[in-house]
């Protein structure tokens, strides 16, 4: 019977990271030469709690790399141990050397265990102060051996013992101080652990009870005389009496001489009270590494959790409450329906569009954290960063209160960071530069959020020497993204660094491999619903300006009709919207059709064709054409109509029926009818598997 | 059915406790740590107590010392959960009036085992 805890582990990884969170910033404020006392408590218990924590839930390389970790925290807490800065620079590698190694559990990935260890032996050699570089300090391959053979040695020794001798009898006397009831402890209960071992037989000794009047219930008296027939070892006996060892006085003897085994009585003599014995061992669970079969749709399918500020969910209740009330008007107004109260029907809607506005935005709201949650890692990062490149740089936060989605901003997280190296790297002059510009030495760093529209906006401004829009120019033309003498405006030209391909050569900090680029980072907001932009003047700055929808949930969109079906581009897609003129089309091989659109071949999108639907009119001049992009390709969609724009709830097809190409969702409009959500950018590979199709068939009918 | 008070600050643990717990058909009151549970206790009348030892603001020794005070925890087992299996925890607990200890990491059989010894 194993019980299953494995469903514990998510909150175990919270907190978890929470509690490196807590260490590291801890650590960034803690002065090495006079650590605060409270700073360093909490850090140590953050690395116990995760130790604890790991150890239980089974991820024994966490358990062994804290180990150390707590080790050397605990020393500097009872003052044994003098920190410096290195060490303090160290204990944050550990930090970070933890994260990686709990996500890498978390998520059943790979860590680097050149890393770990490395980490590993510097905390080693911070406890021994002298450093070490092999085998003197215990490594956990060597605890393994040790407590392997040390089993071993348990199960050769049990065999043995169970060979020679069957039962034993065992002559035990023990005699607890007068105190021992007041730790909680009875023997009576020790006794009958004793009898689960074999048959007991028990003698008490009353010469110590003293007259009724000096008696005090409170105090243990007695003592015992007690005769154990067992096969179990010595070692199992005295585990018994563990926790009154020094309470009492306690003798385990063999009584019976004939079957002595040397190696029983060795046994007893080595015998240190220990709750983990072989069989024990066995159950001590060692967590699986789950199988990674869907790691990225399993990196999204994570059932986490939320905390939720008690007030948002009571009024939340108040909101359902009215809501209630309304339906109940309503309703009642069905029920006693009468002409003349119409207006009381119309009140009673009025009143139900309210409740339910408010209740959505109020719902909405749990969903959402401040962003603080997401900006508190620049201050070590910036710390970091500033450090490795020699530059001096003040980083200010504000609007760390302004809150977001949840899950908008753990996806937020990694271009806020690449936004911020690149201002670091490429954006703030080193501290001699700045001074010959006539700038203050310490370059500040500005990150601000804040609500506007439905929108939440965030800025990372940096007063470093702005955007070069000579050498973007000259990169962009090397890279063939602009043509040589190309007009292009200053905010075109900073909106380069966004193109594909763009990414600067000079990558002097290590973005670890992760393949971020700054058209990544446009492409992730934009998956976000969101938009990107950049401003800047040289010699005095960047200004990155990132806007982010509220919510996930819900799009602003452009509904459409082809024949009877009703389709909606979301809102942030659109380009423009035109009537077409043939004039403009030109078709090339196979029925791909360009549109001219100023000085842009738009390839034309058919939706009738792609979706196989009917439609009013397949003549182009009968319809209009909405030009949409997505990820830097345009297209033109070939629609019977435009219809209204609105917001919509966008409900989960792959949820309710299967992932359709194409389509990133569905919803359900006024009147009752489903209408697809188009996905841009699979469209446009729809459309072009089409037309490749097409072209080689129609390549091929001509060779023919 | 036997009601146990368990003090302990990481979430992760006290659900997985409680889950052990209460399938084995104990009744469980949480507190997450000395002072919380203080105010628990007072209140309650539970067969036993499983501490952790390291929490802010009470730490399980010191919230063992407070409960000996009160009349009806005179003799109520009191365990410490913690990570060393040293003999100064274990002095100071004993000290502290701790009836015994359950080494961390352990698992949920080990925890029923040990909750057996002092539960009728």
């Amino acid at each position: 019977m194993t019980i299953d805890i494995s469903q514990f582990h998510g909150v175990f990884f919270e907190e978890s990271f929470e509690g490196l969170e807590v260490m590291e910033s801890e650590l960034l404020e803690l002065d090495a030469s006079s650590p605060d006392v409270e700073s360093i408590n909490n850090i140590f218990r953050a690395a116990h709690s995760i130790k604890g924590g790991s150890g239980s839930f089974g991820f024994n390389d966490v358990t062994n790399f804290t180990h150390v970790l707590e080790t050397l925290l605990d020393e500097v807490r009872s003052d044994k141990h003098k920190l410096n800065q290195d060490e303090v620079n160290l204990l944050l590698s550990s930090v970070d050397c933890l994260r990686e190694m709990l996500t890498a559990a978390r998520d059943g990935t790979d860590v680097d265990e050149a890393q770990v260890k490395s980490i590993h032996d510097e905390l080693e050699c911070a406890l021994s102060n002298e450093c070490v570089t092999e085998t003197e300090t215990e490594t956990e391959t060597e605890t393994e051996a040790k407590t392997k053979t040390e089993t071993e040695e348990h199960a050769v020794v049990k065999n043995e013992s169970e060979v020679l001798a069957a039962a034993l009898e065992w002559h035990i006397h023990f005699a607890p101080h007068l105190h021992l009831f007041q730790t909680g402890n009875d023997p009576l209960r020790m006794f009958r652990e004793l009898e689960e071992l074999g048959a007991l037989t028990s003698t008490a000794n009353i010469s110590k009870l003293p007259p009724f009047n000096k008696y005090d219930a409170e105090e243990c008296y007695l003592s015992w005389d007690l005769v154990l027939l067992t096969e179990a070892k010595a070692e199992k006996i005295k585990e018994v009496f563990e926790w009154v060892e020094d309470d009492c006085e306690l003798s385990i003897e063999q009584g019976n001489q004939q079957e002595t085994s040397n190696v029983v009585n060795v046994i007893a003599d080595n015998a240190t009270p220990i709750i983990e014995d072989v069989d024990v061992n066995k159950v001590v669970p060692v967590a699986e590494k789950k199988k990674d079969a869907d790691k990225k749709a399993g990196a999204s399918n994570e059932t986490t959790s939320i905390r939720v500020n008690i007030s948002k969910v009571d009024a939340l209740i108040n909101m359902v409450g009215e809501l209630v009330i309304t339906q109940s008007m309503l309703s009642q107004f069905g029920e006693e329906f009468d002409m003349n109260n119409i207006e009381k029907l119309s009140e009673g809607l009025k009143q139900l569009e309210r409740n339910t506005r408010e209740l959505q935005e109020n719902v909405m709201q749990i969903r959402m954290l401040p962003i603080s949650f997401s900006f508190n890692r620049f201050p070590r990062l910036v710390h970091d960063l500033s450090n490795k490149l020699g530059k001096k740089i003040e980083l200010k936060l504000s609007g760390e209160a302004t809150e977001l989605d949840k899950t908008v901003m753990e996806k937020i997280g990694d271009p806020l960071v690449h936004l911020v190296r690149n201002s670091i790297d490429h954006g703030i002059e080193m501290p001699d530069e700045r001074l010959a510009a006539g700038k203050p030495e310490t370059g500040t760093l500005n990150l601000n959020a804040y609500h506007e529209g439905g929108n939440i906006v965030i800025e990372i401004v940096d007063d470093g020497a702005g955007l070069n829009r000579e050498r973007i120019l000259k990169k962009a033309i090397d890279r063939g993204l602009v043509k040589e003498n190309e007009e292009l405006s200053d905010d075109k030209v900073n909106e380069l660094i966004f193109s594909a391909g763009f990414s600067t050569a000079e990558q002097v900090s290590d973005v670890s491999g992760r393949g971020v680029g700054m058209d990544v980072v446009k492409r992730n907001i934009h998956d976000l619903g969101g938009v990107v932009e950049v401003k800047s003047e040289t010699g005095k700055g960047s200004t990155f300006t990132i806007r982010l929808p509220l919510t996930l949930a819900i799009l602003d969109g452009q509904l459409i009709r082809v024949g009877t079906q009703t389709y909606i581009i979301p809102l942030i897609s659109i380009i423009e919207s035109l009537q077409t003129s043939i004039e403009n089309t030109k078709s090339i091989v196979g029925e791909v059709e360009l549109y001219r659109l100023r000085d842009d071949y738009i390839p034309v999108v058919r939706l009738h064709s792609i979706f196989n639907i009917p439609c009013d009119s397949t003549k182009l001049n009968d319809g209009l054409l909405v030009v949409a992009e997505a990820e830097g390709q345009k297209i033109g969609l070939f629609v019977d109509d435009l219809l209204a724009q609105q917001q919509v709830v966008i409900k989960s097809l792959e949820t309710n029926y299967k992932k359709v190409e194409g389509m990133s969702g569905a919803t359900i409009l006024g009147d009752g009818t489903v209408a697809m959500i188009l996905d841009i950018s699979s469209l446009i590979r729809l459309y072009r598997e089409q037309a490749e199709y097409k072209t080689s068939s129609a390549m091929n009918n001509q060779a023919a | 059915m036997a009601t146990i008070l368990t003090v302990d600050d990481s979430a992760s643990m006290r659900q997985m406790v409680n889950f052990t717990l209460k399938g084995a058909g104990y009744d469980v009151i949480e507190a997450v740590d000395g002072v919380d549970a203080l105010s628990k206790a007072k209140g309650n009348n539970p067969d036993a107590v499983l501490t952790d030892v390291n929490m802010p603001n009470m730490d399980g020794i010191t919230l063992i010392q407070e409960l000996r005070k009160l009349p009806s925890y005179r003799h109520t087992p009191m365990l410490m959960l913690t990570t060393e299996s040293s003999g100064d925890m274990k002095t100071k607990g004993r000290t502290a009036g701790a009836t015994g200890w359950l080494v961390k990491p352990f698992n949920p059989e080990q925890l029923l085992a040990t909750i057996k010894k002092v539960i009728a």
